[in-house]
């Protein structure tokens, strides 16, 4: 913190960077755990080679917090030594698969805001981390196309896809609150970096979600109470199971390397 | 991976009769010329079958296979090693890919053979249906339930049907990436603390004679063998393979510091090949029967997705037909 109390640029710049890591990490988990139960081979391909879109951008980011923040850190630290408050990512993204419809409203939701992210990340002021944005935004692009074609399919498709992909957007809209809800440490990275104004970027988040969901033939849920906290430490029960399952190795055998 | 030889009946159909020596004997020259037999070709029936039932074994066994590896996707103990066994897992999904769109060029439809996997009617290979009990099983697949798959894979490359050939060309370079990835996981853990090198030797103990069951039969009990070869659809019988594998893994073992589990395990150097012990074929008998550690689970978990699906797979009907209705509009 400097004197006024905000984060320093530093602070920013390492906040900014872990808070993306463990975006990454969680829905990268999230998706590994539904692999082996997708609805059709072609549809298993697709989301295990998103899951591991997802782990390598967590890596990327974690390999470049550990420098930054020294220390002898590693990627492997943040993913399996930290305990759930210490993680900053959206509450969003650590919610569980359910079935189908609200793993596809998930990842529609979450990417139509992280593509919009990473494309001002990629201008960013920071060359490392604008070099990672600029890699995972032509990932999350293709994702993004795929998962926006499922919300069509599922929205338009039958009675019962249908009454599904609704009810999936209406449950996961009280997080879509949180990732345009910009803390000190987003405004001090903005303006030390030239970061996404992450207020400004919810119109345009509102519009390409509008766009689809009205082809798909599905109603934009109404904006009511938002959730939120994940960014600042505070979680859904749902987060310690992920924990405990994926650090259960690494905190089994304290000594051991892999 | 995995083609074990677990075909039960040849069976000969009326079709056969309409299969004078003469067409019979040209076919059988042409494979005795080592040309590649392609979708068009006239075939005996007896040779369409057998190859849709091995083909569509080998993709089921890739297909049930995720599930073992899958158990250990979201417990991998580094972000490198969940990397690695994610892109595995999904090799696994290409490889039934590809392999059911190669068996499907025999005139048999994907839904058909799933639906034989899911209702239990078709085989898939005895390994999968044993569990991965510690982190250690993923190694020991890779090494031993991989480096068997490529021991029968390798000479499929040269199957006489050109369609399975190929697409055990590239089947086979990624299994032998996968083999010595686990390898490498064998050896990260034989040279760790000693709970890993125990966790190691565990796993070997367990995965050892289930590996050597893949190759199926021994020789004097496998029925379908001297057609196959005739065929060109086999190279070497099982027994061969089996020796094979033994005399490659067993110095790897070695250089892990890891003890094979068999007692009559002895390197007998005037054949320049390591003896083994018997194998146990009553269990081997009884995991085929569906009475291995996993053989209910594996299907009922493959049953679930599959049910789970359906309204999915249903809605991606209907929206194109939909959508081909309004483009002819």
């Amino acid at each position: 913190m400097d004197r006024d109390g905000a984060p320093t640029p530093d602070q920013a710049l390492l906040g900014t960077v872990l808070r993306l890591g463990d975006n990454a990490l969680i829905l990268g988990q999230r998706l590994a755990e539904a692999m082996t139960h997708g609805p059709e081979l072609e549809e298993e391909l697709a989301n295990a080679n998103f899951a591991l879109d997802y782990v390598g951008q967590a890596r990327m980011f974690y390999a470049y917090a550990a420098e930054l923040e020294g220390g002898g850190r590693d990627e492997d630290y943040y993913a399996f030594r930290r305990d759930g408050h210490e993680f900053r990512n959206l509450l969003l993204v650590e919610q569980p698969n359910g079935h189908f419809g609200d793993l596809t409203a998930r990842q529609f939701l979450f990417e139509q805001f992280y593509l919009l992210q990473l494309e001002a990340l990629a201008r960013c002021a920071d060359e490392r981390l604008a070099a990672i944005a600029a890699r995972a935004e032509k990932e999350i692009r293709y994702h993004l196309r795929h998962a926006s074609q499922w919300v069509v399919r599922l929205g338009d498709g039958t009675e019962e896809s249908h009454r599904r992909m609704q009810a999936s957007l209406d449950d996961l809209w009280r997080f879509t609150g949180e990732p345009f809800a910009a803390d000190d440490v987003d405004a001090a990275f903005a303006a030390h970096f030239g970061g996404p104004d992450l207020p400004a970027l919810r119109e345009p988040w509102r519009e390409r979600v509008a766009a689809v969901l009205a082809e798909a033939t599905l109603t934009m849920p109404a904006d009511e109470w938002m959730d939120g906290g994940g960014r600042q430490g505070r979680h859904s029960e749902h987060l310690g199971y992920l924990l405990a399952e994926m650090q259960f190795l690494q905190r089994a055998y304290l000594d051991a390397r892999w | 991976m995995y083609t074990q030889g677990l075909d039960q009946k040849a069976g000969k159909g009326e079709a056969q009769a309409a299969e004078s020596a003469e067409r019979l004997a040209a076919f059988q020259a042409r494979v005795d010329a080592e040309e590649k037999i392609e979708p068009k070709d006239w075939m005996p029936e007896a040779y369409r079958r057998t190859l849709v039932r091995q083909i569509s074994q080998h993709a089921h066994s890739e297909i049930i296979g995720m599930q073992p590896e899958g158990n250990w996707l979201t417990r991998a103990p580094s972000l490198k090693r969940k990397a690695i066994l994610i892109a595995k897992v999904q090799d696994e999904a290409g490889h039934g890919h590809y392999l059911y769109s190669a068996a499907e060029t025999l005139g048999t439809s994907r839904e058909e053979m799933v639906d034989d996997l899911l209702t239990g009617k078709a085989k898939y290979s005895s390994i999968f249906n044993y569990p991965t009990l510690s982190w250690a099983d993923i190694g020991a697949i890779g090494w031993l339930v991989d480096g068997a798959a490529i021991m029968n894979q390798v000479p499929l490359c040269r199957c006489s049907y050109g369609p399975y050939a190929r697409a055990m060309v590239r089947i086979c370079k990624e299994e032998s990436f996968h083999q010595r990835q686990g390898f490498d996981i064998m050896l990260s853990l034989a040279r760790g603390t000693p709970e890993q090198k125990a966790m190691a030797q565990d796993a070997l103990d367990r995965w050892w004679w289930p590996s050597l069951m893949m190759f199926g039969p021994s020789d004097k009990d496998s029925k379908h063998s001297a057609q196959s070869m005739a065929w060109k659809i086999k190279r070497f019988s099982n027994d061969e393979l089996r020796q094979k594998f033994v005399d490659v893994t067993v110095p790897q073992a070695e250089f892990l510091g890891l003890r094979v589990p068999d007692d009559d395990l002895e390197y007998d150097a005037a054949s320049g090949h390591y003896r083994y012990g018997e194998i146990d074929w009553e269990e081997f008998i009884q995991v085929l029967k569906g009475n291995g550690p996993c053989n209910r689970q594996r299907l009922e978990t493959r049953n679930r997705a599959h049910a789970e699906g359906a309204w999915v797979r249903e809605a991606a009907r209907a929206y194109a037909t939909k959508q081909r209705g309004r483009r002819a509009a």
